[in-house]
């Protein structure tokens, strides 16, 4: 069932197009990544929803209410803001209680609740802490605790952990994945990191130019990418040139660089000149033979399991390859081949003029 | 009516009324100056350019000036580098003393030098008592005496400029100098200074304005020496209103030539900016003989510069008309004090500053509040401009403002927005206004700009009205910038002399003037009396300013 939904929403700021025309839906208790680089419009869509702007064009429906033009103050969304936006001269107390309040909740019952939303971040007991003595960590759990104690209809978080230590940001995400399944808001997410969108969203919208190039499920953005740029934006890959000769066996037959190549598990592209993506797994190192795609090794990564090859092509094309560890070095002359189990990891977009 | 149209009309209407005040003024004197009996002329102008003294007024306003920056800073950088980068002992005590010229308001400082350095001070006579000499050594007049209460009250701002500057230093900039091989002078001169450039060309520039609107010193100790906002005080009492404005327009357009050779935009607000990075840490003094003579330098200064409070203080209590040629007064009693609360025509000057003050400050906090509302927080159209009317009573001297608001609401002409204010109790009030709103909205607007704007949406997503975000978050938040703002004001309005000479009625006569007038009757004990309260509440409001200011 469609709980929120966005409907061709268009905001332009001194004639920049913010957000052009995007309409998404999200279902009850679902959590919606909103996926982009910065320009992208991913921030002035949760300020559109937030009621921090207004939209030209488009509608924000809510439970079938139309609140496109309620003041933020009215709407009940529950916002934690980039740098938390705490306030400081008040105790976490009273930031927990300041939404309550807006609602006329007041004495024991105003206790009890500030109470438990400090229980459900875990930091119950925090009460008279003032803001300044909290660690950015415990900062951040306090402005989740303050959004979700009026109890909101829907939650945004903007970045909410582009404040952290990097060290940090990971046990984080996995307490705000937990805490919010646990109580069960609709919530829409703004990152510009894809480890995050991936781990957070249920569903991951990519955004580009403030139009929405492509939404779903993680594995189904990093499977099948509709866009050239949702296929390089989302997960590792390169991109090189290639003419597509015509269908191959399961695939297509592309020619890269004077060397032909059978690919298998690809999407279908029409004859012509195209670009193609692929999937650091999706190639594979050998010695220089025939068939394969003369190169020089230029870095290695180690990652742990495998290592990351940057190989520069002869045709000067840059392929990242993912490989067993110590397998070559830089500098060492190497042939590319498409990986055997590529497993949807390589995507030809035509080029449309040459 | 949508929200954002009520607020670009109220912003508009902010506007309207700033011009009102401000610039409108401003204009009729300079309609004034080129519109004679038979339409416009440039006679006034031709007058102003052929009489003699003219001239040697705009000169001496213009060298004045400069020798009193050159001087500041003589003294000022030097004490600034002492007491923020090396320490001895008393660093801390004395750093906070010789900022005390802060706490003299123009006037008082002027009369304090009288009391010490003037004919019949303790200085003079202690020296022709030690000398045997005829008469007193010097005469505290003209060019000197001006600029020796100059350099004594102007250096501090060379001081708390360079210092705010040297504790805004990242020690990492220095280091990375000393690693690359820089010794000490070397450092000084390309790193150090280049990076106090802003601090000192804001010290600077706050230094001529301030000068180049000086009326207190050169009115008392001017004698035939005229600078140009006494001699357009002169010109006014003698009627020749026309040539006043030519003069008023002289001097303003000077103003404003310094304002822009010294332009240093940001130079104002890096005093009270936050600092990034560890200041550096002061160089520890370990030679014992060294110790010992920066500490002695350091308290023969401070007691240097502490001489004209101590003088006021002294002054204040001593009876009416027992102190003559002795080097220090035979008598001493409460009476001056008592005759300030208990005779109601002495009393009247201290309450009518205090409402005087009050009404000004309060009206400035008002004004500055809304401009940070709408111009910062709202962002209306307009906004620039309202904030460069703001600013403009900053680059005009007090003087000139006088006669402009003298000018403007003498008249009543209601369908020109005029009315007249002057001869009523409120053209004092309106005076003060203008002149503090600079200062009060600079620091308001700075608190503004510091203030997190996702503060007021997050109080509005959890459900806070305008009403309920301004007072629990945005004024809770501004406090440190509205004490400052308010203190500045009040202390300026408090003491004020360059504006109440010229627009004060009897019913309203301030404290400055009651100063003025009991010099006059050589009641000088009263006159002190009166300057130790300018100066006390002067230094109560910085220090409460300061103590709430940097709390919360």
């Amino acid at each position: 069932m469609t709980f929120l939904q966005l409907e061709h929403l268009t905001k332009r700021f001194d004639g920049t197009m913010a957000v052009d025309d995007l309409s998404l839906t999200i279902e009850r208790g679902e959590m919606l990544a909103l996926l982009g680089p910065s320009g992208s419009g991913k921030t002035t869509t949760l300020r559109l929803l937030a009621g921090f702007e207004v939209p030209e064009r488009g509608r924000v429906v809510v439970e079938g209410e139309d609140v496109t033009r309620l003041e933020p103050v009215a709407r009940r969304f529950g916002m934690v803001f980039q740098h938390y936006a705490l306030f400081p001269h008040l105790d976490v107390g009273q930031n927990l209680a300041f939404g309550l309040e807006s609602l006329g909740v007041g004495g024991d019952e105003l206790e009890r609740r500030v109470a438990r939303a400090l229980t459900l971040v875990d930091m119950a007991g925090f009460e008279r802490r003032r803001i300044g003595q909290l660690s950015g960590g415990q900062q951040q759990r306090v402005a989740l605790a303050r959004a979700l104690a009026p109890e909101p209809r829907v939650l945004l978080l903007d970045e909410p952990l582009s404040n952290l230590d990097p060290s940090l940001r990971e046990r984080t995400r996995r307490e705000i994945r937990e805490l919010i399944r646990r109580v069960g808001i609709t919530t829409v997410l703004v990152t510009h990191e894809q480890d995050e969108a991936f781990d957070l969203g249920d569903r991951v919208a990519v955004l580009r130019g403030g139009k929405l190039e492509q939404v779903g499920t993680p594995e189904e953005l990093y499977a099948s990418p509709l866009s050239e740029f949702v296929a390089a934006f989302v997960g590792r890959s390169s991109a090189i040139d290639v003419v597509v000769l015509g269908p191959g066996g399961r695939g297509a037959r592309v020619a890269v660089e004077g060397v032909e190549w059978d690919l298998t598990d690809t999407n279908d592209a029409p004859a012509g000149p195209a670009l193609m993506v692929v999937r650091p797994e999706a190639l594979r190192l050998m010695p220089p033979a025939p068939g394969t795609l003369a190169g020089t090794v230029t870095a290695r990564r180690f990652t742990g399991a495998s290592s990351l090859f940057t190989i520069l092509t002869d045709g000067g094309a840059s392929l990242e390859v993912t490989g067993p560890p110590r397998s070559v070095s830089a500098g060492e002359r190497v042939g590319v081949m498409p990986s055997r189990r590529a497993g949807g990891g390589i995507h030809l977009f035509p080029r449309r003029s040459p | 009516m949508t929200r954002g149209r009520r607020l670009e009309l109220l912003g508009g209407l902010l506007l309207i009324v700033l011009l009102w005040l401000i610039v409108y003024p401003l204009v009729l004197v300079l309609i004034e100056g080129f519109f004679g009996p038979s339409g416009w002329t440039l006679d006034f102008v031709r007058m102003f350019f052929e009489q003699r003294n003219e001239a040697q007024a705009l000169w001496g306003s213009l060298w004045i000036s400069l020798v009193s920056v050159i001087l500041a800073a003589a003294i000022g950088i030097p004490l600034a580098f002492l007491f923020g980068r090396y320490d001895f002992p008393g660093r801390s005590v004395l750093g906070w003393l010789v900022a005390l010229p802060a706490v003299l308001p123009p006037l008082v400082g002027v009369i304090a030098f009288l009391f010490l350095y003037g004919e019949s001070g303790f200085i003079s006579l202690l020296l022709q008592r030690v000398f045997r000499l005829e008469e007193a050594p010097w005469t505290l007049q003209g060019a000197g005496a001006i600029l020796l209460v100059h350099a004594y009250s102007m250096y501090v701002y060379f001081y708390l400029f360079t210092r705010s500057g040297l504790a805004s230093l990242d020690a990492s900039a220095l280091e990375a100098a000393a690693s690359l091989g820089a010794g000490r002078w070397r450092t000084l001169r390309r790193v150090v200074l280049p990076l106090l450039y802003p601090s000192l060309a804001g010290a600077a520039l706050l230094t001529f304005m301030t000068s180049l609107a000086s009326f207190s010193a050169p009115y008392i100790f001017g004698g035939g020496f005229r600078v140009m906002t006494t001699q357009i005080v002169a010109t006014r009492l003698n009627g020749d209103n026309e040539l006043a404005m030519i003069e008023t327009v002289s001097l303003t357009l000077i103003a404003l030539a310094g304002l822009w050779l010294l332009r240093a935009p940001s130079a104002l607000d890096n005093v009270a900016g936050g600092r990034k990075g560890t200041a550096p840490t002061r160089i520890r003094v370990r030679r014992r003989s060294v110790r010992f003579g920066l500490a002695l330098v350091g308290w023969g200064l401070a007691l240097m510069l502490l001489l004209p409070h101590l003088t006021l203080l002294l002054v204040s209590f001593v009876p009416l008309g027992t102190w003559t040629t002795e080097p220090v007064p035979p008598a001493y009693t409460w009476r001056n004090y008592l005759t300030l609360i208990e005779d109601p025509v002495r009393a009247r000057p201290l309450f009518n500053s205090i409402w005087l003050a009050c009404i000004s400050t309060l009206a400035a906090v008002g004004i500055a509040l809304m401009a940070g509302l709408l111009a910062v927080r709202r962002r209306v159209r307009g906004r620039g401009m309202i904030e460069a009317v703001l600013a403009v009573p900053w680059a005009v001297p007090g003087t000139v403002f006088a006669i402009a608001l003298a000018t403007a609401f003498s008249v009543r002409a209601p369908w020109a927005g005029r009315f007249v204010l002057v001869g009523t109790l409120w053209i004092l009030p309106l005076a003060y206004l203008v002149r503090n709103l600079p200062i009060t909205s600079r620091a308001i607007l700075a608190g503004f700009r510091a203030l997190d704007p996702s503060l007021d949406e997050a109080a509005a997503t959890l459900g806070a009205g305008r009403w309920r975000t301004l007072r629990r978050v945005t004024l809770p938040l501004l406090r440190p910038a509205l004490v400052a703002g308010a203190s500045l004001a009040f202390v300026t309005a408090f003491g004020d002399f360059v504006t109440s000479i010229m627009l004060y009625t009897y019913d309203t006569r301030p404290i400055s003037l009651e100063i003025l007038s009991s010099l006059r009757q050589s009641d000088v004990g009263v006159a002190a009396a009166y300057g130790v309260v300018l100066m006390a509440v002067s230094a109560a409001v910085f220090a409460l300013g300061a103590d709430r200011g940097s709390g919360g």
